[in-house]
């Protein structure tokens, strides 16, 4: 393919597909080794990318990335250890749509390499021990069936049982259709276990990435004591199209981006993931339990009422 | 005539049995000057009896969602007056808005048991149907029930839910609002809350919008009622690309009530009378009354911290995964 014949093609995958651009790319050789800014079109050579952090050096696009990626991002080195990697959906309705779900698994785990779309562990990130979840968009949309949601869970309940905090990221188009009423439930499972984590008093906090939809965002996305979103993620409830469907009007440029829900009050911040390692480890220390808090304070004057 | 103008539209499946009655109706009138009919309308009517019940008792999951969906069928308010007909309604979230596609109020279910109840509600005139928004919630509309749930808590009265909604509301405004985040709010804090919550699943369970008020100890689903992650034209749309297969999309996700309740998810099933609730809100809403008190008869023995660990282990065994 030349490269006019290239940049024709280059625009049509992002009109089609609302939630997922596809890499408009079909020569694999020339694709592991250039990659365009899908914001302002340059071309990047992939080394350099992957060393800025897969942000465009000249706009900041972020580009989706995978977990294996952002695990080399976010933990200290050699610090992750996984729980869980071996679970895998065992195709509970027999679901086949033009092919069998299990068939769409095989498939799905040989392209990316992944057994479901989460990933999770206990790392440390900047000193701080966390349990770190992370969702991973190429795994069948990073949609949540049985072992999203069960991983998940398990993940707050290791956190519980080591009393300290969680940090998931999300990027996920929803529920998993092919798991049918049992992904919606993990929605309730999820939830849940953060109720139990938050009666504990321990940190939860939710990055929101490209992007994060429908049951994910409805369940323990948006249930962070801190949410933070990255720059230009799409982030909400329903897609643009069924909104625009549903109230047959134009949406704003902007609407469902990380700085609307900013500026609509539903995060509490939009950080650069070149500074985001630090941001969260920030966090993490601020809310580590020093023995400094306020109900730490109280529980030992009333220690000290009671003796006197 | 009065009497034709009351009965139920006929659904799209019912076609053949409403054909088979309009001939022994025609039939019926000819009876008076034609006696040597009888043996005939007799045989029809036996005929449309066994047409009946073999056409309800093969039902594909498309004609439960048809029913599911009749215009006729009994909603939340139906259901509410039945069972109390003093029931005292209860508006707002508090925050500046109240939303008529939940319906929430206080009734006396029985002699001795009172229960805070929430619902959606979709209307019956077109006037209404907008005023409920056909059914779908707002973030307004899962934040006045949220209220409601914490004021069953307070005062320690079990909460009953009513679900028939084919999703929450997908608007502008709604996601302004957050939507998501007030779904999410509310299964975090029905997962923690200390009194019993028994939730009924009347007509269409759809989606995150229909959880949102589901995370209850004991769901129960009407017999023709669905229940489903996606409405079939929607999952259609998705994976078959085209809202035509919907039918099969149906058959794959397991939507009917008494699928899903060997999928585990849900506790019980409620007879309908035959041909649906819409033919008898009555006894559909005396079958309903009678299963949700049999249900909390159990649960209002727990104390709040066994009441609370029972919700939350029923939704943390559910999933299927090998490892």
């Amino acid at each position: 393919m030349d490269l006019k014949e290239w940049f024709a093609n280059r625009k049509k995958p992002k009109e089609d597909q609302n939630l997922a651009p596809k890499l408009p790319m079909s020569n694999e050789e020339y694709c592991a080794l250039w990659k365009p800014c899908f914001q302002c079109r340059e071309l990047l050579y992939v080394r350099d990318l992957r060393t800025n952090m897969s942000v465009c050096p000249k706009c900041k696009y972020h580009f989706r990335i995978g977990a294996d990626e952002r695990i080399e991002q976010l933990a200290d080195e050699g610090s992750f250890h996984e729980l869980d990697a071996k679970m895998t959906s065992s195709d509970p309705l027999g679901f086949i749509d033009t092919e069998s779900y299990t068939k769409k698994q095989q498939d799905a785990e040989r392209k990316t390499g992944l057994r479901d779309a989460v990933i999770t562990g206990i790392c440390k990130i900047n000193g701080e021990e966390v349990a770190l979840g992370i969702m991973d968009f190429a795994y069948f949309g990073g949609s949540m069936g049985s072992v999203v949601g069960e991983k998940v869970t398990r993940l707050i309940e290791k956190a519980i049982e080591k009393r300290i905090g969680v940090i998931i990221i999300s990027s996920s188009g929803g529920a998993r259709m092919q798991e049918g009423l049992l992904s919606l439930m993990q929605m309730a499972k999820t939830s849940s276990a953060l109720k139990s984590l938050a009666d504990e008093g321990l940190l939860y906090i939710s990055l929101l990435c490209e992007p994060t939809f429908g049951g994910v965002t409805a369940s323990f996305a948006m249930l962070g004591d801190i949410i933070i979103a990255e720059p230009g993620a799409r982030i909400g409830f329903a897609g643009r199209r069924v909104i625009e469907e549903t109230i047959r009007q134009k949406l704003p440029n902007d609407f469902q981006t990380a700085e609307y829900l900013l500026k609509h009050g539903q995060v509490d911040m939009v950080v650069d993931r070149l500074s985001l390692k630090d941001t969260l480890g920030k966090l993490l220390n601020f809310h580590k339990n020093d023995g400094n808090s306020a109900l730490a304070g109280a529980k030992k004057k009333d220690k000290v009422g009671s003796r006197a | 005539m009065a009497e034709r103008e009351k009965r139920p539209i006929p659904l799209e499946f019912e076609k053949p049995l409403e054909l088979l009655r309009q001939q022994i109706e025609r039939l019926k009138e000819q009876l008076a000057s034609q006696p040597q009919l009888e043996g005939d309308v007799e045989r029809l009517e036996d005929q449309y009896e066994r047409l009946q019940k073999s056409l309800y008792t093969n039902l594909k999951p498309l004609d439960h969602l048809a029913i599911a969906r009749h215009p006729h069928r009994p909603y939340t308010r139906d259901y509410f007056d039945r069972w109390d007909p003093q029931w005292i309604e209860l508006h707002g979230d508090r925050k500046g808005r109240d939303d008529d596609a939940m319906v929430c109020g206080l009734l006396q279910l029985s002699d001795d048991v009172k229960v805070v109840a929430v619902g959606t509600q979709k209307g019956r005139s077109l006037r209404d149907k907008q005023q409920c928004n056909f059914g779908m919630p707002q973030p307004e509309g899962y934040r006045k029930a949220l209220r409601l749930f914490k004021h069953a808590e307070k005062f320690g009265l079990p909460v009953v839910t009513l679900i028939d909604t084919p999703g929450a509301y997908p608007g502008l405004t709604a996601e302004e609002h957050n939507q998501a985040e007030a779904i999410a709010v509310n299964l975090l804090e029905l997962a923690g809350l200390k009194v019993p919550v028994v939730s009924v699943v009347t007509g269409e369970g759809g989606s995150g919008g229909a959880l949102a008020i589901g995370l209850a100890n004991r769901v129960l689903m009407l017999e023709h009622s669905v229940y489903s992650v996606i409405s079939p034209e929607g999952c259609a749309s998705i994976l078959w690309k085209t809202a035509e297969k919907a039918m099969e999309a149906a058959q794959a996700m397991r939507i009917t009530a008494r699928e899903i309740l060997e999928l585990g998810v849900i506790d019980g099933v409620i007879d309908e009378p035959l041909r649906g609730a819409h033919h008898d809100a009555d006894t559909t809403a005396a079958n309903a009354k009678a299963a949700i008190l049999n249900q909390l008869k159990d649960l209002m023995k727990m104390s709040a911290e066994e009441v609370r660990n029972d919700r939350q282990a029923k939704f943390r065994a559910i999933g299927a995964f090998n490892e």
